[in-house]
């Protein structure tokens, strides 16, 4: 066992100590615990729609993430996430709770039943819920923080874009409008190499998605997304950036999609090759081994994150399960704020000929 | 919100001053107003769009604004429907009143992803209020050709979350567009540009604060004989219509100008049919899928047993609007399509 010569709240790496290096550790860990325990129940026919795992990708998205400063009162930083951003979504205080509520449509759940997957929005927390057109998140966040720079508020956004994100049209307006209005953003790249079935080749002409920030006249940085560290540091240098003054940056994780697009897809398309040399770089097991490593934790402290996260996963996913659906009235419950919209009357009662 | 930047003079310009002067405003001057009005009211309405800032928009109708209210209020955008109109969002999201403005409301299609897919369903995903308004010029008549000309409502009518607002005078105009900046919900909202500076169209309007609730029709003339239901430039077709009717036929024709077209004010063309029993439906958007085959439906619905004949429409033709007088006004609606369509309907 590792021999502990400095304090615990000391700076390791990267400026984090010890404390913060296993606490990345523990949301990493829960992310890839709960999409587990999320398979469980899809198979079991309680996930009615799709289940997107981020497997392999947990690392990119929990670093960039902690590199963030997180409130519950809504002053703090906002993210823009992607059905891949379990982990950043716990980053920024989502629960294992409200994540299976969601998933499983319950009526408790943070969209009362009404939306799929990841797609709920909790301001408090800056969580902004994308909606299936991606691209449209991009516009989204650029104006949010657009009003949060209007306001003199020193608050930071950061999205999350697949590959195929970056070839929408939405998707180029929202980052031109960011950079012409240096509204302080960070454009996470996901560039998992797959965008469904079409790869990266598909998407773009590009060598490198960093390649687009020159075209913005916006910085740009690219990354080993599978490097915790490196990551986090990436991420850190453009919030900073983003924090100055100096506007938006455009950060690509180089990463991998070890699974196929949803739970649905066997992603027979992918070369098992190319596959399996991702798999020996996962993220989660890289981090892992480098903090036994360098002693920035032990064994026995590690077995702890694993045994709490289990422990958080299990009781939540129990809950979630024994939790009801929404009733079915309260569908149409809140299309306006001052408009009732009621079903038809054919719906409530016998059509009465003589009413008419 | 104190921390707002203000603009470099705090000279009003001039023509959103003529209501403080007494004297009779444009339709476009109106719309000025209240917008200005609500700007100076609430530092969270802020204007974005193309050429609205410096130049003070195509129309001029924000001209002076962002002197007055400084570059970060007035916002002049890239060109890009899709992006501002989802920056707007953004910003209504944090808490700001967006007020976007399409330099023609035909530009408005690149922005229909955002607007029907997240502006429209936000509150329902429980991700909050859309306190937004996308505002902009529409309607034909102008020799502009098929796409400075077109009218946009049909094309976000179906979408629920929604409102629509078109209105046809300056005093609903100024009432309307206060009320829609007012408005938790994403509302759209019309203005004929034919209308814009039509003199004959000048109201004085009240000094005082004041709003035209929205989801309210009017009945810009009363009659006993028929129904026109109807919005926008062809209240006015109608109205000219409704004197030559009472003129030579005696006739005695009622005019619902609808304002808002979503909601739709059921309660009052349901009312009005039970006075008339003949119903007209007139507007200048195309036909097919045109808001009167909704408005039809809904008579059948609630008043099926009032009606002496059937429901009428007088609309544009399917078509694009053509650029050369000849064919805009062959395919535009006219006050002579009116006539033939009431003589038909009050002989029935």
């Amino acid at each position: 066992m590792a021999k502990r010569t400095v304090a615990p709240d000391s700076e390791l790496v990267a400026g984090l100590t010890r404390r913060q290096l296993q606490e990345i550790y523990y949301y990493l860990a829960l992310a890839r615990a709960a999409e587990e325990r999320l398979e469980i129940l899809f198979r079991q026919g309680h996930v009615h729609g799709g289940l997107y795992r981020s497997l392999g990708q947990e690392g990119e998205s929990v670093a960039c993430a902690y590199a963030l400063r997180p409130r519950t009162d809504g002053t703090g930083d906002l993210i823009a996430p992607l059905i891949r951003n379990t982990g950043a979504i716990f980053v920024m205080g989502g629960t294992p709770l409200e994540y299976f509520r969601q998933y499983l449509a319950r009526g408790a759940g943070p969209s009362r039943g009404r939306e799929t997957n990841i797609h709920f929005t909790d301001f408090a927390r800056g969580i902004i819920g994308p909606v299936s057109p991606l691209g449209t998140m991009m516009e989204v966040l650029a104006g949010a923080m657009l009003a949060c720079r209007m306001r003199g508020e020193d608050r930071v956004g950061m999205i999350w874009c697949g590959d195929g994100q970056t070839s929408t049209g939405a998707w180029h307006e929202g980052i031109n409008f960011a950079a012409v209005q240096r509204c302080p953003v960070v454009v996470v790249i996901e560039a998992n190499r797959w965008a469904f079935s079409t790869p990266t080749a598909l998407q773009t002409r590009a060598k490198q998605f960093v390649d687009k920030a020159v075209g913005y006249g916006i910085a740009g940085e690219r990354v080993d997304g599978n490097d915790v560290i490196a990551t986090y540091e990436a991420a850190r240098r453009a919030v900073d950036r983003a924090r100055a003054g100096e506007g938006p940056t455009l950060l690509e994780a180089e990463t991998y999609r070890l699974r196929g697009h949803a739970q649905h897809d066997a992603q027979d398309y992918v070369p098992a090759d190319e596959l399996e040399q991702a798999q020996a770089r996962d993220p989660v097991e890289l981090f892992r081994k480098r903090l036994l490593a360098a002693a920035w934790a032990t064994s026995a402290e590690l077995a702890a994150v694993h045994g709490r996260v289990a422990r958080e996963v299990e009781q939540a996913a129990q809950q979630a399960v024994a939790d009801p659906y929404p009733e079915a009235e309260e569908a149409c419950a809140g299309i306006y704020t001052d408009v009732e919209i009621r079903p038809p009357w054919t719906r409530l009662e016998a059509p009465d000929p003589a009413r008419a | 919100m104190a921390t707002i930047a203000q603009g470099t003079t705090r000279t009003k310009p001039d023509h959103v001053r003529k209501t403080e002067r007494g004297e009779a405003v444009t339709f476009l001057e109106a719309i000025s107003e209240g917008l200005f009005e609500e700007m100076e009211r609430d530092p969270r309405v802020f204007i974005l769009g193309e050429d609205v800032g410096v130049y003070g928009g195509a129309f001029k109708l924000t001209r002076g604004f962002s002197d007055y209210f400084g570059r970060e209020r007035v916002i002049d955008t890239p060109i890009s429907e899709a992006g501002f109109t989802g920056a707007a969002a953004g910003a209504a999201h944090m808490g700001m009143r967006p007020v976007v403005e399409m330099q023609f409301m035909d530009f408005i299609a690149p922005a229909y992803d955002v607007i029907t897919n997240y502006i429209a369903t936000s509150l329902w995903r429980d991700a909050g209020p859309m306190p937004l308004v996308i505002r902009g010029p529409v309607g034909g008549g102008s020799r502009s050709g098929a796409f400075h000309a077109q009218n946009v409502e049909m094309a976000f009518f179906h979408t629920p979350g929604l409102k629509i607002v078109y209105p046809s005078n300056p005093y609903d105009a100024k009432g309307l567009i206060k009320a829609a900046i007012r408005d938790d919900n994403p509302v759209i909202f019309e203005e004929h540009k034919g209308l814009y500076r039509a003199p004959h169209l000048r109201q004085v309007l009240p000094h005082e604060d004041y709003i035209v609730p929205l989801g309210q029709a009017r009945t810009a003339r009363e009659g006993k004989d028929l129904t026109i239901v109807t919005y926008g430039m062809m209240v006015h077709k109608s109205l000219e219509a409704a004197a030559t009717l009472e003129k030579e036929d005696g006739l005695a024709v009622e005019i619902l100008d609808l304002r808002s077209l979503l909601p739709l004010d059921e309660d009052a063309i349901v009312a009005s049919v039970q006075k008339t029993s003949r119903v007209l439906i007139v507007h200048e958007d195309t036909r097919t899928g045109g808001i009167a085959g909704e408005i039809a439906l809904r008579i059948n619905e609630k008043a099926f047993a009032w009606l002496d004949a059937p429901i009428l429409r007088v609309t544009a033709i399917d078509s694009p609007i053509p650029y050369a007088p000849t064919l805009e006004d062959y395919v535009l609606p006219q006050t002579a399509d009116i006539l033939t369509a009431a003589r038909y309907l009050a002989r029935y």
